[in-house]
C-alpha cells in the first residue's frame, strides 16, 4: 500500500526540513525577484514627484483611519473602470507609496484618481459626516478629525526616513518639513473659507486639513482631467 | 523496534491547556468584533468614532481570528499531537511558557494598536515594527522547541501531520520577516522598505500564503491527527498523503499574484499565478479526499458524534473553496469578482467552514481529555455545529449574490455605452445583503459562545492533574456518547 521510498524520508528529520524548506522557496523566488529587476515594474513616469509634507501626513492619517478597507487605489484597464474613475493604473506611479494603497475591497468608489474631483469643502463637508452628501452612504463619519490638531512633530524625521529609501527629497524640503506643511494647511483652509466655511483656528489647524490636501493630490501627477476637458470628455462619474 | 512507552503524564500538558484557553477567548473577542464591522456596514450609526470606527474594528477582527483564535488552536493542537506522535515531552518547558505567554502578549498588543491606528495597513501584516519583531522571537522560540521535540523523538518515522506543521514553521516565518520589512519612523510608525507596484507583490505573496500556510496547513496537520482518532479509522492513503503533501506546498508559494490579476504587475506573473492556482484544486482535492475517505466505514458514527460532524462539514467547504478559489483567479470570473463581496464571501467560506469549524471540533477532543474528564454536554456541542453551519451558509451565500450583484452593475452600460449605474446605488441594492450576513454572524458567534459555556462547564468539573487513584497511564477517555 504504502510508497516505501518515501519511508527514510520520514525517518529523517534534517533532511525533510531542509527539503520542505527548498520545495516553498522555488515559487516565492520566481514571483518575487525578476519583478524587481524588470523595466517597467518600478521605473518612474515624468510628473510623478514625491507627497508634499502635508500630504504625507495626510497619507499617514488615511492609513490610521484604515481608509483603505473600503477604498481601493487601483483602477483596472476595463472600460467600465476607466470611465467610472479615470485612467487605469500604471506601474511607475506608485514608486513614492509607501507602503502601496492598492486595497481589496470596494465597500466604497475607487480613490487612485479623486484628486480634484470635487472641491475642498465637498470633502469637509463628507468627511464630517458622508450622510449631509449622500443619505445612502455608509462611510463612517470623521468629525472628531476637525477637532484633532495635526501633529507635524514626525514630520521632518518622515521625509528623512524617506529620502534615505529613496525620495527624492531635497535638503531644504526635509529642513522646512512643518512650515512647509503649516503653509500649505492654510492654502487649503483659505479655500475651505472662500467656499463660506467659518473655520475656527483649531479646525484651520486639524488632521481634516491634512487629509483633503492628500486625497486631493491622488492622480493628478498624471494631468489626465486637463486632457480629458480638452477632448470634451465629461469623464468619472 | 518500539521505544519504552512514555505514560501520558510525561506530557507537557500545561502548555496544550493555555493555548486551548487562549485561542476559545480570542475567538469570541474576534467574533465579536466581526459581527460589529457586519452591522457597521449595514447600520453606519454603529461606528464609534475614533476607535470602534470600521477602518479600525476590520484589521482587529481579523488579527484576533486568524492570530488569537486560529493561530492559537494551531499551537494547542501542534504541542498537544507532537509530543504523543514523538512520544517525548516538549523539548522545552521553559520555551512552551514563552511561546504561551509571549504570543498572548502578541495578541493583546496588537488588539490595544490597532484600535489606536497603529497600523502598516498591509492587510493580515497590519501590525508595526516592534509587534512584528515580537512576533518574530516568539516564532523562533515555538521553532527551536518543535524541531528539539522532532530531534528528541522515541518514535523512528514522523507522521503525517507533523510535516504539515513543519511546513508551516518554515513557510511563516519566511512571509512574515520578508513582508514586514520596514524602516521605523518613531516606535510606532514606519514605512515598508518596498515601494508602490512591488510592495504589493510582497504583500500578496504574504497574503495569499498566510492562506495556505496559516489557514491550510497548519489545518491539515489537525485533520491527519484528530480525525482518525475521533473516527477510530486510519488515514485513507499515505501515497495521496505523499503526494498531496508535496504538490501542495510547492504549488502555493506561487500563486500569490492571482490577488493582482489587471493590475500593472507583470503579465507573466499574473498568468503564473493563475496558472499554479487552477493547478492547487489537485492537491487540495488530494487532502480533502484523504480526509473524507478516512472516514469510510465510520460515517454512521457521524450520527451521533458532533466532532465528527464538525470535521466532515470543515473538509468539505475546504474542498468548495479550495475549488472556488482558483476559479476566482481565472481572469475572466476575476474581473468580476475582484473587489467585490465574493472575495468576502469565499474567505469566509474558508475561514468559517474549513478553519473555524476543524479548529472547533480539535478543541471539543483536546479539552476534555486535557481536564481528565468528559465533555459537559453533547447535545449543546450538536447544537453548537448546526448553528454553526447555518450561520456561515447564511453568511456565504448572502455574500455571492452581493458580490456579484456588485460586480455586473459596476461593470453594466447602457446602449449608448455610458454606466448604467453610480456607484452609491451598488451600495443601496447590497444594503439587504448586509443585514443578512450579519444574521448569519449572529448565528455563527452564538455557536461560539454556546462552546465557550460547554468548555467551562467541563473544566470545571474536570481537573488539570491527573485524578486520584487513577495510574498515571490509565486517564479516562472522554469524548463519548
Amino acid at each position: 500500500m504504502a510508497w516505501n521510498w518515501h519511508r527514510p524520508l520520514e525517518a529523517k528529520g534534517v533532511t525533510f526540513t531542509v527539503l520542505t524548506l527548498l520545495t516553498i522557496l522555488v515559487g516565492g523566488l520566481v514571483e518575487l525577484v525578476p519583478p524587481y529587476f524588470l523595466q517597467g515594474t518600478i521605473d518612474p513616469i515624468d510628473g510623478v514627484k514625491p507627497y508634499t509634507a502635508l500630504e504625507l501626513e495626510g497619507r499617514d492619517l488615511y492609513i490610521r483611519e484604515g481608509c483603505n478597507n473600503c477604498h481601493s487605489q487601483m483602477i483596472r484597464p476595463f472600460k467600465a473602470e476607466t470611465d467610472r474613475y479615470g485612467p487605469f493604473t500604471m506601474p511607475g506611479e506608485g514608486i513614492y507609496d509607501r507602503p502601496f494603497l492598492y486595497g481589496s475591497r470596494r465597500t466604497g468608489p475607487d480613490l487612485s484618481r479623486v484628486g480634484g474631483k470635487y472641491p475642498d469643502s465637498w470633502h469637509w463637508i463628507h468627511f464630517r459626516n458622508p450622510r449631509e452628501i449622500e443619505p445612502r452612504s455608509i462611510m463612517p463619519p470623521y468629525a472628531f478629525m476637525m477637532e484633532s490638531p495635526l501633529d507635524l512633530s514626525l514630520t521632518k524625521k518622515k521625509l528623512e526616513v524617506l529620502h534615505d529609501l529613496g525620495h527624492d527629497y531635497d535638503e531644504a524640503q526635509i529642513q522646512n518639513a512643518a512650515e512647509d506643511a503649516r503653509a500649505q494647511a492654510e492654502r487649503v483652509a483659505a479655500s475651505l473659507r472662500k467656499d463660506g466655511k467659518a473655520l475656527s483656528d483649531a479646525e484651520a489647524h486639524s488632521e481634516t486639513i491634512a487629509l483633503i490636501a492628500y486625497i486631493q493630490r491622488l492622480g493628478t501627477d498624471i494631468r489626465w482631467r486637463e486632457a480629458a476637458a480638452g477632448a470634451g470628455g465629461g469623464l468619472g462619474r | 523496534m518500539p521505544s519504552p512507552a512514555v505514560t501520558r503524564s510525561e506530557y507537557d500538558m500545561s502548555v496544550v491547556r493555555g493555548f486551548a484557553i487562549s485561542a476559545l477567548v480570542w475567538g469570541v473577542v474576534g467574533m465579536t468584533v466581526g459581527l460589529l464591522a457586519a452591522v457597521q456596514l449595514a447600520a453606519p450609526a454603529f461606528n464609534l468614532s475614533p476607535y470602534l470606527s470600521f477602518g479600525r474594528i476590520r484589521p482587529l477582527h481579523t488579527n484576533a481570528v486568524i492570530f488569537g483564535f486560529t493561530l492559537g488552536t494551531v499551537f494547542a493542537s501542534s504541542y498537544y499531537g507532537v509530543q504523543r506522535l514523538c512520544r517525548v515531552r516538549m523539548f522545552s518547558d521553559t520555551l512552551s511558557r514563552i511561546n504561551l505567554w509571549g504570543w498572548n502578549a502578541v495578541i493583546v498588543a496588537a488588539a490595544v494598536s490597532l484600535l489606536l491606528g497603529k497600523s502598516t495597513s498591509k492587510e493580515y501584516a497590519e501590525l508595526e515594527w516592534p509587534i512584528d519583531i515580537a512576533i518574530t522571537v516568539v516564532w523562533v522560540v515555538y521553532a527551536i522547541n518543535f524541531f528539539g521535540t522532532i530531534a528528541r523523538r522515541r518514535e523512528k518515522g514522523m507522521y503525517v501531520a507533523i510535516w504539515f506543521w513543519i511546513a508551516t514553521i518554515l513557510s511563516i516565518a519566511l512571509l512574515h520577516i520578508f513582508n514586514s520589512l520596514e524602516r521605523p519612523v518613531s516606535w510606532m510608525k514606519s514605512y515598508s522598505i518596498y515601494a508602490g507596484l512591488y510592495d504589493a507583490n510582497i504583500q500578496w505573496w504574504y497574503g495569499h500564503n498566510a492562506v495556505g500556510f496559516l489557514l491550510t496547513t497548519p489545518i491539515l496537520g489537525m485533520m491527519y491527527y484528530f480525525l482518525p482518532k475521533q473516527a477510530g479509522r486510519p488515514i485513507f492513503s499515505h501515497r495521496l498523503s505523499i503526494v498531496h503533501f508535496w504538490s501542495l506546498i510547492f504549488l502555493y508559494m506561487w500563486a500569490g499574484p492571482h490577488h493582482l490579476i489587471y493590475s500593472p504587475l507583470p503579465d507573466w506573473t499574473q498568468t503564473l499565478a493563475t496558472g499554479f492556482s487552477v493547478m492547487l484544486i489537485l492537491p487540495s482535492w488530494g487532502g480533502m479526499l484523504n480526509g473524507l475517505l478516512t472516514l469510510r466505514g465510520a460515517w454512521d458514527k457521524l450520527r451521533t458524534d458532533p466532532i465528527l460532524k464538525l470535521f466532515a462539514v470543515g473538509i468539505t467547504f475546504y474542498g468548495m473553496s479550495t475549488f472556488e478559489g482558483p476559479m476566482m483567479a481565472v481572469k475572466t470570473v476575476n474581473s468580476l469578482s475582484h473587489f467585490t463581496n465574493w472575495t468576502i464571501g469565499h474567505v469566509h467560506s474558508g475561514a468559517l467552514g474549513w478553519v473555524a469549524l476543524t479548529c472547533f471540533g480539535a478543541l471539543y477532543y483536546m479539552i476534555p481529555r486535557l481536564w481528565h474528564t468528559q465533555l459537559y454536554s453533547q447535545r449543546l456541542a450538536e447544537l453548537h455545529f448546526w448553528i454553526a453551519t447555518l450561520g456561515l451558509v447564511t453568511y456565504v451565500t448572502s455574500m455571492w449574490v452581493s458580490g456579484i450583484t456588485q460586480g455586473l452593475m459596476w461593470r453594466a452600460v447602457n446602449p449608448d455605452g455610458s454606466l448604467a449605474y453610480t456607484f452609491i446605488e451598488s451600495v443601496a441594492a447590497i444594503h439587504i445583503y448586509d443585514w443578512i450576513r450579519a444574521a448569519g454572524g449572529v448565528l455563527f458567534l452564538s455557536g461560539a459562545l454556546l462552546m465557550f459555556y460547554n468548555v467551562v462547564m467541563t473544566i470545571r468539573q474536570g481537573s488539570a492533574g491527573v485524578p486520584e487513584g487513577l495510574p498515571a497511564g490509565a486517564v479516562p477517555v472522554a469524548g463519548g456518547r
